[in-house]
């Protein structure tokens, strides 16, 4: 009799042994399969990087940017900011929650408006790293087996010689007469074009190589000092006339002057499938936003919506840690 | 609505007097993390580029010092330390396993094709 009692207890309905509402026990479940998920592209990453493990980019000499500062190294500070500003609205969404279960209007209101700033201000700057790097900045060249060769020469610093990269646009010697001119659509059979064609040719980075003397090649392995190999002078033309094939600049899906293209690609997926969820979760904030503005919450007693959607934003901060990780530092 | 919040953190080492206040606490934690960590990257002091278990130390102390961030991140802001033991367990351990296991396969065959390649097997330089 007492176990049919229990049963109909157990197993009747109405019990959350987790303490948790349906909803925020999904959000949870929902952000273990979104982790793995990301998990899979960063262990991919991982992959590709032990597959090249002596060849990878060096990251703080990828990303040396900071806006408004041209010229100047500023390697990682950037993405140091980015990472502060989605910690700061990490801190404001859970402001945002502890207001909300104060069920005080005024403060969740302001709180969630500036995570949303806050989200608008990352989305805002991964365009620009985006940017920068799709843009490049000293050039190289590609080899016939995919291999990138970089250029820079000796400098003294502090009574040291340093290697210092120099930009093939400084260096190469742009021909008189263009052998080719880039095909386009209007020229031939209308299906028939291709993209824009690089803005130097091999045989003018040659030419270039053999005026300046004191310009050396460095290519993409890594030595004993943790540093990219650079080559003596003669081996340096020889490397680049018996190799050399496309002249690179920036980074794209096929080519990346940095190094392996894979690098380029595993950053333009991860960190867009990431910049994909701030963004979403922009527009997810903005919607609660204005419910939280109209009183939803205020009628329905309670605003459990806001500490779900913090769940989802703080998910989102936490990978950025992930990505900030494997990407920048490592 | 009776929310509880536990509000010592560091294994009780730091009680906080409010939930506020433990959020600005935990954000100053994160960010004197963040500071170190870039600090490390820009600077990458000479003692730490010795190999520890096939892994230069310095990314060993990087990788550890971002699970401090996620466990953080989760513990607090996300509130996991307020929910029941079950719900704990079942979104971290599962993550958790499964993510190691991932880990594991990827890297082991990462290296291995590098082997491939590096005793030449394969011609990759060229």
């Amino acid at each position: 009799m007492s176990t049919v009692v229990a049963e109909g207890k157990t197993w009747g309905g109405g019990n959350q042994p987790l303490k948790v509402s349906y909803g925020k026990m999904m959000m949870w479940f929902f952000i273990v399969s979104d982790a793995l998920t990301f998990s899979g592209f960063l262990a991919a990453y991982g992959f590709s990087r032990f597959k090249f493990i002596d060849a990878w980019p060096i990251a703080d000499e990828v990303f040396t940017h900071f806006p408004f500062l041209h010229g100047v190294d500023a390697p990682m500070y950037y993405v140091a900011f980015m990472t502060f500003v989605l910690i700061m609205s990490s801190v404001t969404m859970v402001l945002a929650v502890d207001a909300g279960h104060h069920l005080n209007k005024a403060k969740v209101t302001i709180y969630m408006f500036l995570t949303i700033i806050g989200g608008l201000i990352f989305v805002g700057s991964q365009a620009w790293e985006w940017n920068t790097f799709i843009k490049g900045d000293y050039g190289a060249v590609q080899t016939k087996g995919g291999n990138i060769l970089q250029f820079g020469h000796y400098v003294q610093k502090d009574g040291e010689q340093v290697f210092k990269r120099v930009a093939v646009r400084d260096f190469a010697i742009a021909a008189e007469h263009q052998d080719r001119a880039q095909h386009q659509s209007k020229n031939g059979i209308w299906y028939v074009d291709e993209g824009a064609l690089p803005n130097y040719t091999v045989d003018e980075v040659i030419h270039g190589l053999q005026a300046n003397k004191d310009v050396l090649v460095r290519t993409q392995i890594i030595n004993e000092e943790g540093e990219k190999t650079v080559l003596s002078r003669e081996e340096s033309i020889n490397q680049l006339t018996k190799n050399g094939k496309l002249y690179v600049e920036g980074a794209n899906l096929h080519v990346n002057e940095y190094g392996s293209p894979l690098f380029a690609d595993f950053f333009f997926f991860i960190t867009g499938f990431h910049g994909f969820h701030v963004f979403s979760g922009v527009v997810i904030n903005i919607i609660i936003f204005f419910n939280v503005v109209l009183g939803t919450y205020e009628r329905r007693g309670s605003y459990e919506m806001v500490e779900k959607v913090g769940l989802y934003w703080h998910f989102v901060d936490l990978v950025w840690v992930f990505v900030f990780t494997f990407f920048y530092l490592v | 609505m009776a929310h509880e919040h536990k509000l010592e953190i560091f294994r009780g080492l730091l009680k906080f007097k409010s939930n506020t206040q433990k959020i600005w606490g935990v954000l100053i934690f994160l960010t004197i993390v963040t500071v170190v960590e870039v600090a490390l990257g820009i600077f990458k002091p000479e003692a730490l580029m010795g190999k520890v278990l096939g892994m230069k130390a310095l990314n060993w102390i990087f990788i550890i010092l971002t699970i401090v961030k996620a466990y953080y991140i989760t513990w607090d802001f996300m509130h996991m330390r307020d929910e029941t033991k079950g719900l704990r367990r079942t979104v971290v351990w599962v993550a958790i396993f499964l993510i190691l296991y991932l880990i594991f396969i990827l890297l082991q065959e990462g290296g291995y094709v590098f082997e491939v390649y590096d005793n030449g097997y394969i011609k990759g330089d060229f």
